[in-house]
């Protein structure tokens, strides 16, 4: 009988249920240095000079500036079409654009007098007008850039829009919604440390997502040729797409060069929440268009994207949320336009959703504001839109291919499990008896996009002498249970007990290549790519075991029952992997048991649906998430366990946004959300228990059928959540809810529409 | 520096210290004890959860001269063995955990909290965690856990 | 973070403390450290030498005074939310208690610690203020007790002296009071609490996070006094008030939950 598809408790888990994690942090490196940053608190300021005279009186320190360090700025891959002119210096030097952005490094011996020397530094800054939000900024009255003359740092989609896409409409509605500026907040700070060998190559550890693709950036960025580098990601505490390579580490492993010590640095909270890059912070317009009766026949979406002070993947994400923009739903006209602009802010990136959550943000409220103005019931203009099931491959009109789906069998799941009549029926019943409580239920359909840019992912499956499997990945694992999903892969291709499958990741010297975890692409790729390395090693192994048994390779066959080689029709004599192992071991021929394959694939296009229940105090504002229902759609499930857990952590995800989470600056640019106090996430008291409901339909663009599913949890369950808020309230009149629907928010739109 | 003396995971532990030194440093950095974790800078978290005399501390909030006296349990003082203790098996089991960066103290937490009441509806447990967060789990699974820990008794 | 460096010295009887108090003008008292380490560790508060108070056990107490209820200072939240005779004789205080923080700092957290600290947004010292406690206070000129009205001074001030140590905390018995707070999330501070007892037939009204320092509701109470219902009196409850506005809520939010929490605490007790 095959392990997928079964709820396997993860192999990971003892050591960290014992404390045994082994997170950079815990690393014992003798003699290592301590790195403290000394960041700009101000969010755009000339930076005249830096005294490092007194620091430099306390034992034991070293300070660094910008004119120290020689290394090249950070900047992001040319396939992104980021503007040229707007890469980070290291270590800012006359000019700090964001409060958070680096002055001075301190070197000491430990991290408390690391911090008591930080204190000491002096920075003479000239503070200058700062542009703190994309309104502002595309107004290219503050530049961040002069030489540039402008602040976008990215443009697609239309340059010119029709203006009689909505011509044929006979209903239209339109309006702005904010995805506010999120932190990923992985409860792990980042770490990273760094070492010089006697053999000069350069070791870095680093709580990294992407450890390949960081040795390139090191490399790249201290003149070194990769192989002189190595990356080893270990355990990492979270990263939701905010984790890969940044200036700091890049620093530190400058440093342990420079210096010649060993080095090492942790952020503290309040750091990780100026310096981990931001999220989401896209303002979106969009309109929709369609008949009286509910079909839908025109979509607008225009995006101005934050990019931050140093432009990367955040500033390049509008154009994924375009990609994404009609959804779930054949509209037959489409129109996208993207900007997205810098400013004196944290630089932004991917954090979980990256782009899609946007798109079924504005799509999802879209649909519902028309409705309510076509007097139809929300689920019922969903479905006379969607694609229809049997319209697979289809081609959007934004460029995409959706590779299966059926949208109209999610919807019909979630409100039979939900019980969509009698909910609202209860709200009938409450409206009618005026209560303060009112019940608001919201629907989000979704269609998400996985591996977004079709990568590759490397995967090597080797069978050790006693018998058991080492499958090395260049995908990361930093909770997503890899350890446990991976080897149950090649567990059930090989016929091993899944313990006895070995996953290696995140060493760049263990595992030659790798393109890392971001997109949710682990498991379709990387996943795959061992699943196919393993079948290369059967056969091998099928043709060594043939030797053996001195029968033809091709009567030979592997029982995974037993987990060993017999020829077809003969029970006996048979191979176990020990046996085969153990003689090809001696006779020097193990490693012919050893296959790698790099797997490429298109994206994949995870879907469902979520229904959200809420209850809104009309009094206070306050919201309170009573019932959530998901239906989540990622293909084949090889972990059922894991990919529960991987839903609800991205619900969790989701409704932080739509109900607590967003950072706020202040007029003169300082964060007002820098710790866990300010920035409120929440915990397990503000949140239900979820009620998931499975659905598969595997994609054909791989062979074990599986879609990713680490973010379409996110995806749904925000735009959810807000339709919910504004479902509640709709009798007041309100239509439309600021995100977080936080109680202030919520009692602003109340008292608006009272009037 | 002033000498702390003070119980560890059953051990008797003695060293010198800096009166700023915080417990979890002290457990960290001076005991190798690397399992309790540091997730803020605000008491926020819970991450850094131990046992001070039975009952559950941030022991990112707790100065190592205030624990001098003390029996502090920590992640580590828990299993016997091979054998996981109650809790940590129920984590195990349920998928409480994904990145474990938080585990250590949520685990602390909820060994605390059956201690005090020893069979919590789902709406206590949700309570009593208030001051743990976890970014990866969405919560569903620890609450499942801990409901699965407070039946087998632990 | 890690604190800037100081000096410790445990105390090993209130007069040690006292005098190790006077002997530095930056010394600071320790109690549970759930207010003063956290700000500590952001290097906000920077002492000279920390005075530690917390081993002295005989601050750890709840007494029936008779018609009374003295509280130890050091008697931490954990303990006051169980206490009987609090139960028995001030339940507000217990649920109170039972709202501050979350389980580990209720665990380490005091009374006296919370109420010297004095943040305006904090539970405990405003359903004090509502139930008029009288303070304790040590210092080297012996003992005085302090009418909580005049305690708390603004944000993070008291009339406490620099020498002075909070000792105890006497509270009338009530059986009726209710504490409410409104919260972004369980954790949080109270971007609004309202505490309302009825002590000697007169209703008592207290905010939270509504100004400097924990406020009476005086046109809420005059306007009780002078008959009106809850909704009413409620109704004045941003009367006199100073809300501030940060990330948990502006002040003009705050004023609006002040009277619906009022209203409702009103219509509980």
């Amino acid at each position: 009988m095959s392990i997928l598809g079964n709820r396997v408790v993860r192999l990971e888990d003892p050591r960290f249920l014992r404390g045994e994690g082994r997170y950079v942090e815990n690393l014992d490196l003798e003699g290592a240095l301590s790195v403290t940053f000394v960041r700009s608190p101000l969010a755009h300021a000339r930076v005249n000079g830096v005294d490092v005279s007194a620091a430099l009186e306390l034992p034991n320190v070293q300070v660094f500036t910008g004119a120290d360090v020689d290394a090249h700025p950070f900047g992001p891959p040319p396939h992104w079409h980021i503007t040229t002119g707007m890469e980070r210096p290291l270590v800012a030097r006359d000019v700090a654009r964001f409060a958070g952005d680096i002055v001075a490094v301190v070197v000491s011996e430990d991290r408390a007098s690391g911090l008591d020397a930080s204190e000491l530094v002096i920075v003479d800054y000239d503070p200058l007008p700062a542009a703190l939000s994309v309104e502002e900024a595309v107004k290219d009255d503050v530049l961040l850039f002069p030489a540039l003359g402008s602040n976008v740092a990215n443009r697609g989609g239309a340059d010119d829009l029709d203006d009689r896409l909505f011509d044929e409409c006979e209903i239209v509605v339109s309006g702005v919604l904010v995805s506010q500026r999120m932190v990923a907040a992985p409860l792990e700070p980042r770490s990273a440390a760094a070492v010089v060998g006697d053999d000069g190559r350069l070791t870095l550890w680093a709580t990294s997502q992407t450890p390949h693709t960081g040795k390139m950036v090191v490399a790249g960025l201290l003149g070194l040729e990769p192989a002189q580098v190595r990356v080893v990601s270990p355990d990492v505490g979270g990263g939701f797409g905010a984790k890969m390579v940044e200036p700091e580490a890049v620093l530190v492993a400058w440093l342990a060069r420079r210096l010649g010590r060993p080095v090492r640095w942790t952020e503290t909270r309040s750091e990780n929440m100026l310096g981990l890059p931001h999220g989401r912070g896209q303002r979106l317009s969009y309109t929709l268009g369609g008949t009286r009766a509910g079909k839908l026949l025109a979509y607008r979406l225009e995006v101005l994207g934050d990019g931050g002070a140093y432009p990367a993947l955040g500033a390049y994400l509008p154009n994924l949320t375009a990609l994404m923009a009609n959804a779930v739903y054949a509209i037959p006209k489409v129109e996208t336009r993207t900007v997205s602009v810098v400013t004196n802010t944290t630089p932004t990136t991917s954090i979980r959703g990256a782009g899609r959550p946007e798109a079924a943000q504005a799509i999802e409220r879209a649909i519902d504001r028309f409705a309510a103005e076509a007097e139809l019931d929300p689920a019922e203009v969903r479905r006379a839109n969607f694609i229809a099931k049997d319209a697979f491959p289809y081609a959007t009109p934004t460029g995409a291919t959706y590779d299966s789906g059926d949208y109209d069998g999610a919807l019909d799941l979630v409100l039979r499990s939900a019980g969509y009549e009698e909910l609202r029926e209860e709200q009938r019943r409450r409206r009618a008896e005026g209560s303060v409580v009112e019940l608001g239920i919201g629907l989000a359909a979704y269609v998400e996009i996985s591996n977004p840019v079709g990568e590759a992912e490397f995967g090597e499956v080797e069978i050790t002498e006693d018998g058991g499997a080492i499958l090395r990945t260049g995908s990361h694992s930093h909770g997503q249970g890899h350890e446990t999903t991976f080897a149950m892969i090649a567990a059930e291709r090989l016929g091993v007990p899944v313990e006895r499958v070995i996953v290696h990741r995140g060493d760049t010297d263990d595992v030659p290549k790798g393109t890392g975890t971001f997109g949710s692409k682990s498991t379709q790729i990387g996943g795959v790519a061992g699943r196919v390395a393993a079948d290369a090693v059967v056969e091998r192994a099928t043709a060594l075991a043939a030797d053996y048994l001195e029968a033809a390779a091709a009567d030979v066959l592997l029982d995974v029952e037993s987990g060993s080689f017999r020829v077809a029709d003969a029970p006996t004599p048979s191979l176990s992997w020990a046996e085969l192992a153990s003689k090809a071991s001696a006779d020097g021929r193990l490693g012919e048991l050893r296959a790698a394959h790099e797997f490429q694939a298109p994206p994949t296009f995870p879907f469902g649906c979520h229904l959200a229940v809420v209850e809104v105090d009309t009094d206070t504002g306050k919201v309170v998430l009573v019932r959530f229902v998901a239906v989540d759609d990622a293909g084949t499930l090889i972990n059922p366990l894991v990919a529960d857990g991987q839903v609800h952590g991205g619900i969790a995800f989701g409704v932080g946004q739509a109900l607590f989470e967003e950072v706020v600056y202040e007029e003169d640019g300082y964060p007002l959300t820098g710790t866990f106090v300010g920035y409120g996430f929440p915990s397990a008291a503000e949140l239900p228990s979820y009620e998931r409901i499975e659905m598969v339909t595997p994609t054909p663009n791989n062979p074990i059928g599986v879609k990713g599913i680490g973010e379409s949890g996110t995806v749904g369950s925000t735009p959810a959540v807000v339709n919910a808020v504004v479902d509640a309230l709709a009798p007041y009149g309100v239509r439309d809810i600021a995100m977080p629907c936080n109680g202030e928010n919520v009692w602003k739109a109340l008292r608006e529409a009272r009037g | 520096m002033t000498n702390v003396a003070l119980t560890v995971n059953g051990e008797r532990r003695e060293a010198d210290v800096e009166p700023r030194q915080l417990l979890v440093y002290f457990l960290r950095d001076q005991l190798g004890l690397k399992g309790t974790n540091v997730g803020c800078d605000t008491s926020s978290c819970g991450a850094c959860t131990v046992l001070v005399d039975g009952e559950s501390v941030k022991s990112c909030t707790v100065l190592a001269v205030q624990a001098d006296g003390s029996d502090v349990t920590t992640i580590e003082g828990l299993a016997a063995g091979d054998d996981l203790h109650p809790v940590q098996q129920a984590f195990h089991e349920q998928h409480g955990l994904q990145c474990g960066f938080c585990t250590p103290g949520f685990v602390m937490a909820t060994v605390s909290l059956l201690r005090e009441s020893p069979s919590p509806s789902e709406s206590e447990i949700r309570q009593a965690l208030e001051g743990n967060l976890c970014r990866c789990t969405g919560y569903h699974n620890i609450v499942r856990a801990v409901e699965a820990a407070a039946k087998a008794g632990a | 973070m890690i604190p800037a460096e100081f000096a410790y010295h445990r105390a090993e009887s209130l007069d040690d403390a006292i005098e190790a108090l006077g002997r530095d003008p930056d010394a600071k008292l320790l109690a549970g450290g759930h207010s003063l380490i956290p700000a500590l560790r952001l290097r906000i508060a920077r002492p000279s030498v920390l005075v530690d108070v917390g081993r002295l056990e005989d601050l750890r107490y709840v007494r029936d005074d008779g018609d009374r209820i003295a509280i130890g200072a050091l008697t931490r939240h954990a303990q006051l939310a169980v206490d009987p005779v609090l139960g028995h004789g001030c339940a507000v205080v217990a649920r109170a208690a039972a709202l501050v923080g979350d389980p580990q700092v209720r665990h380490r957290g005091t009374i006296g610690g919370s109420v010297a600290h004095a943040d305006p947004a904090s539970d405990l010292p405003t359903v004090l203020l509502a139930l008029d406690a009288s303070l304790v206070a040590r210092g080297p000129d012996g003992e005085r007790t302090i009418p909580v009205s005049s305690f708390f001074i603004g944000p993070f001030t008291t009339a406490l002296a620099a020498r002075e140590v909070l000792t105890e905390i006497r509270i009338p018995k009530v059986d009726r009071g209710v504490y409410l707070k409104h919260t972004r999330r369980a954790q949080d501070w109270a971007t609004v609490g309202v505490a309302a007892v009825v002590a000697d037939g007169t209703t008592h009204v207290a905010l939270a996070s509504m100004g400097p320092t924990p406020v009476r509701a005086r046109a809420v109470e005059d306007a009780l006094a002078n008959g009106a219902g809850a909704a009413e009196a409620a109704a004045r409850a941003g009367e006199g008030t100073e809300p501030p506005s940060d990330v948990s809520g502006s002040g003009e939010y705050r004023a609006h939950l002040a009277q619906v929490y009022v209203r409702r605490a009103l219509e509980q007790l």
